[in-house]
């Protein structure tokens, strides 16, 4: 839906706001960044995914001016910013700790930055009640930061980093300390006020799903590398990299070799004895290339006998069961030993379990089921 | 184990009477009509009389008072920015020996401290006096206050002040609208510590002070050479009785607070939503 | 240039007062005495250029130190200084640890209370607390004077002027530094650890001897390095409690300086008593080093 409508990263005419030119950032002999390049545009919901100590939080602080590139440039609306301290950027913060002053309340905290450019006294009495109507915290405005709970406190970081209306927000795990419901309510709590105000976001976190949720793109990185930068959906259809299929959700990977077989489709050879499996691929292997197929397990199906139309079939045994009450998945040990999960979904409410240990099935997919990566 | 063991109230009581009963003892013979503090001839206040009217002791007290006030004060600022070089400014050149020097005079015997600042006042020809002190106090006090206030500082949560610039403050503001204000507690126990600590200095202000200087452990300490006299009982009596308000006075303060603040965290708890 | 002028006042202060003065008396130590103003020899005069500082290099020895050895009144000093310090430091701990352990296993709402109990007196001036004990233990005071009255003595004790008068202030005065970190090391302490080695066969006497104990190491260390390290150069407490007949090296330094007006013997005596303390001070270190590293 966002996809569609909203894709300035595909349309060559458009100005990033923010430019990452072959950015390098080292601490000592630790190279946190390693020549990185990037663009994200205004009004981008722009997620940063990876492991801890991949780099992500570092790329933020050099957006918020806490740290320095090492080498490279990094462009705000067109202007080098490196050098720039802090609290001369238009760009907020808000921490993963949240960083709310304590011994100031709600409501002066929120002013807070606002009083910093010393604007008239109701200027900014309109602009905090705007703030807090925005986040729902009318209520607590003369609360301190102890007097209220967490999730309270991580929408008084939100408007307290967007009361002086920056050009870009940066979010640094800002659900982390919540717990799991309250994180996803807030999820989308967040992207309605990124559409409401029209500020550019960008977000940090270890939290795929939460990624994959709230980003209209999601940059996944490791160890100081962009590893792929594309939409959500793209990243869990298409990832270009075993890491990135591996990072996102559940996969299967078969390793084999592949031989050109008719237009961008392949033959895999993968364990000896076993029918070799087939799979389209834009991406073109040589005959003999070492490859490898990702395969999410809702791709594949698990059925008694070998479906009559099925192009990729293999026979196993069901070696575990994982009932997680909307979906179930097997996990299939095949006669080469490696075990191939498949997931289904539970639609029926208390049907009988049509497989149980040990039984022995077959599990298939189709031509375009899975992806096909160079190893 | 919400009750006490016997042995443990032995102990305990034991422990505290033993901490307690020479000062309860102390007091008592303050009130002794008696000029030998050994045989109790009646309750009396004379003694504190004759110490108000005692012009070299309320001028030894007076000098203290201003020592103490000066040295603590100039302490509690040097001692904050020594906290804050050592828990923020990362690496400079010279850094082990600042530190070495910030905890040196924490385990240094009094009596060097002394005798190395006396060497050195007279090496330069100061003259001995109120100032001397004051320059010999601020020295080994504020390795206390940046003891203290250091400690605090490493559990403060450095995004604060991060934030603050992010809002748009220099690092000045950040310092005076955020650190300071939540660090505030820290730096006054270390101003308290600090004028502590110079109220009750022999040693040092021995070795520093000249004739017309004299501090109240100077006077007291030659007082005391000659024996017991009911009138230092009386003075320590009154000293104690500051202090044990002041400590008592304190103790209540924080606890209220304590109690608030959990109280209101356990409201923000039930009022979720 | 705001983070230079942080750095540079109390580094600046500290050097011309804590390292500065240090370094005078490592010199005046390696002087002579002499009958002048000021009275030791030689003076360093820069007027005199590379000659003056040369001829004052060569003007240094270690004849003090060696003076020190030589006379049997220092060593003597230095050893009953050591001697003093390490029994008061085991009596402390005898006091101490009791009381630590009581405040540990009392209820949690008496703790706050304790605790501020303990630290009051270390509020109270020094002077006074050991001015408090001449009254208590001397000849006609209120120990022999109760001892009397009960009747288990008929001569009053002589305990003022002795080194048992000394061993008293010092675990008098020093005994908060040596229960709170015991108590801390304590409180941290989990019930259910005794419990367990209850459960596993022990007895109360062992489960204290075998968890207790060990757990509670690292206060015990603390606590006495806390009150040995000031101990060893005490001045106020030998000097109103200990009598003549107590040497100890703060003592000896004082009158050394104030009465001889041997400065330069006074220089080295300070210099010899900080080479005996590093030991201590660099043992206490490693322990806070290692039990801040524990705790990460």
């Amino acid at each position: 839906m966002n996809s569609t409508k909203f894709a300035p990263w595909a349309d060559p005419e458009a100005k990033p706001l923010i430019r990452f030119q072959n950015v390098t950032k080292r601490f000592g002999t630790f190279t946190a960044i390693d020549n990185l390049s990037l663009d994200i545009y205004e009004r981008e919901f722009f997620a940063l995914l990876g492991p801890s100590g991949c780099g992500k939080t570092t790329m933020m602080r050099m957006l918020g001016g806490f740290e320095n590139p090492t080498e490279g440039r990094i462009e705000l609306a067109g202007k080098d910013i490196s050098g720039v301290p802090p609290n001369k950027r238009a760009v907020n913060m808000m921490f993963q700790s949240y960083a709310l002053f304590p011994h100031l309340t709600v409501w002066d905290n929120i002013a807070f930055g606002l009083r910093r450019d010393s604007k008239p006294k109701p200027e900014i009495e309109a602009r905090v009640a705007e703030m807090l109507k925005l986040t729902r915290l009318e209520k607590f405005a003369k609360r301190k930061p102890h007097q209220i709970s967490g999730g309270q406190r991580q929408r008084v970081a939100l408007a307290r980093s967007l009361a002086k209306a920056p050009k870009l927000l940066l979010l640094d795990e800002p659900l982390g300390a919540l717990d799991k419901k309250l994180r996803q309510d807030t999820q989308f709590e967040l992207m309605d006020i990124q559409e409401k105000t029209g500020t550019t976001f960008v977000i940090v976190t270890h939290d795929q799903e939460e990624a994959m949720t709230v980003a209209s793109r999601v940059a996944v990185m490791d160890e100081g590398r962009l590893m792929q930068v594309a939409t959500p959906d793209r990243i869990y259809e298409s990832p270009n990299s075993i890491y990135v299929a591996d990072f996102i959700g559940e996969v299967n990977i078969i390793e084999g070799t592949a031989t050109p077989d008719g237009e961008e489709t392949y033959r895999i050879d993968w364990a000896d004895g076993q029918e070799p499996i087939r799979a389209t691929s834009a991406r073109s292997f040589a005959t003999g290339e070492k490859c490898a197929l990702a395969i999410r397990p809702e791709k594949v199906t698990i059925s008694a006998d070998r479906p009559a139309e099925a192009v990729n079939a293999v026979q196993g045994k069901v070696l575990d069961i994982a009932y997680l009450g909307n979906i179930s998945t097997y996990h299939v040990e095949l006669p080469s030993g490696t075990v191939i999960k498949a997931q289904t979904a539970n639609t029926r409410r208390i049907s009988r379990r049509s497989f149980t240990w040990d039984d022995p099935v077959w599990l298939s997919w189709t031509v375009t089921g899975g992806v096909l990566l160079a190893e | 184990m919400n009750r006490l063991s016997w042995f443990n109230t032995v102990s305990l009581t034991l422990g505290f009477a033993f901490l307690y009963i020479p000062m309860v003892i102390l007091v008592i013979y303050s009130f002794n009509e008696s000029k030998l503090v050994t045989v109790w001839a009646g309750f009396s206040t004379k003694w504190y009389g004759q110490l108000l009217k005692d012009q070299a002791f309320l001028n030894a007290a007076w000098v203290t008072l201003k020592v103490a006030v000066l040295s603590s004060t100039i302490a509690t600022v040097l001692g904050t920015m020594a906290a804050y070089v050592m828990v923020r400014s990362g690496r400079f050149f010279g850094r082990t020996l600042f530190s070495g020097m910030i905890y040196a005079p924490l385990v240094m015997p009094e009596v060097i401290t002394g005798l190395s600042l006396l060497l050195l006042f007279i090496g330069i020809g100061l003259d001995r006096g109120v100032m001397t002190i004051v320059l010999a106090h601020t020295t080994f006090s504020m390795c206390y206050v940046s003891v203290v206030v250091s400690s605090r500082l490493v559990t403060f949560d450095k995004s604060l002040e991060e934030a603050a610039l992010d809002l748009g403050c220099t690092p000045a503001e950040a310092f005076r609208l955020v650190t300071l204000p939540i660090i505030a507690p820290a730096v006054v126990s270390g101003w308290l510590l600090a004028f502590t600590l110079s109220l009750d200095d022999l040693v040092i202000a021995s070795f520093t002070s000249g004739p017309s200087s004299t501090t109240l452990p100077i006077k007291i300490f030659s007082a005391v050479r000659l024996g017991v006299s009911p009138e230092i009982n009386a003075l320590s009596t009154v000293m104690i009785g500051i202090v044990t308000v002041g400590v008592i006075a304190t103790s209540l303060i924080t606890k209220t607070q304590k109690v608030r603040q959990q109280r209101d965290e356990q409201e923000a708890a039930r009022t979720q939503e | 240039m705001r983070r230079f002028f942080l750095i540079a006042v109390p580094y600046l202060w500290l050097l011309a007062l804590f390292l500065v003065p240090f370094i005078i008396v490592l010199k005046i130590s390696l002087s002579d005495t002499a009958l002048a103003i000021p009275p030791y020899t030689p003076t360093l005069d820069f007027s005199a250029g590379w000659q003056g500082i040369k001829e004052f290099l060569t003007g240094l020895d270690l004849e003090n130190f060696v003076w020190l050895t030589e006379d049997d009144l220092y060593w003597k000093a230095y050893l009953s200084s050591l001697m003093i310090a390490l029994i008061s430091t085991a009596l402390t701990l005898l006091v101490g640890y009791p009381i630590a352990y009581g405040m540990a296993r009392a209820p949690e709402e008496w703790r706050a209370t304790l605790m501020m109990l303990i630290i009051l007196p270390f509020w109270t001036s020094f002077l006074i607390r050991v001015y408090a004990w001449i009254g208590i233990l001397s000849q006609e005071g209120v120990l022999n004077q109760f001892l009397l009255w009960t009747g288990l003595i008929d001569q009053p004790l002589i305990i003022l002027n002795t080194k048992i008068a000394v061993y008293i202030g010092i675990v008098y005065t020093y005994l908060p530094f040596m229960i709170l970190p015991i108590y801390a090391a304590l409180d941290r302490l989990d019930e259910s650890l005794i419990e367990a080695a209850e459960d596993l066969g022990c007895s109360r006497l062992s489960a204290f001897w075998l968890v207790t104990i060990p757990l509670s190491r690292n206060g015990i260390v603390a606590g006495c390095f806390l009150v040995f390290i000031p101990a060893l150069g005490e001045f106020v407490i030998p000097s109103l409690l200990g009598g003549s007949g107590t040497l100890m090296i703060g003592k000896v330094l004082w009158e050394e300086f104030f009465s001889n007006r041997d400065w330069p013997v006074a220089s080295a005596v300070a210099i010899v008593l900080l080479a005996i303390l590093v030991i201590p001070i660099v043992l206490f270190q490693r322990n806070q080093q290692k039990q801040a590293e524990a705790e990460q």
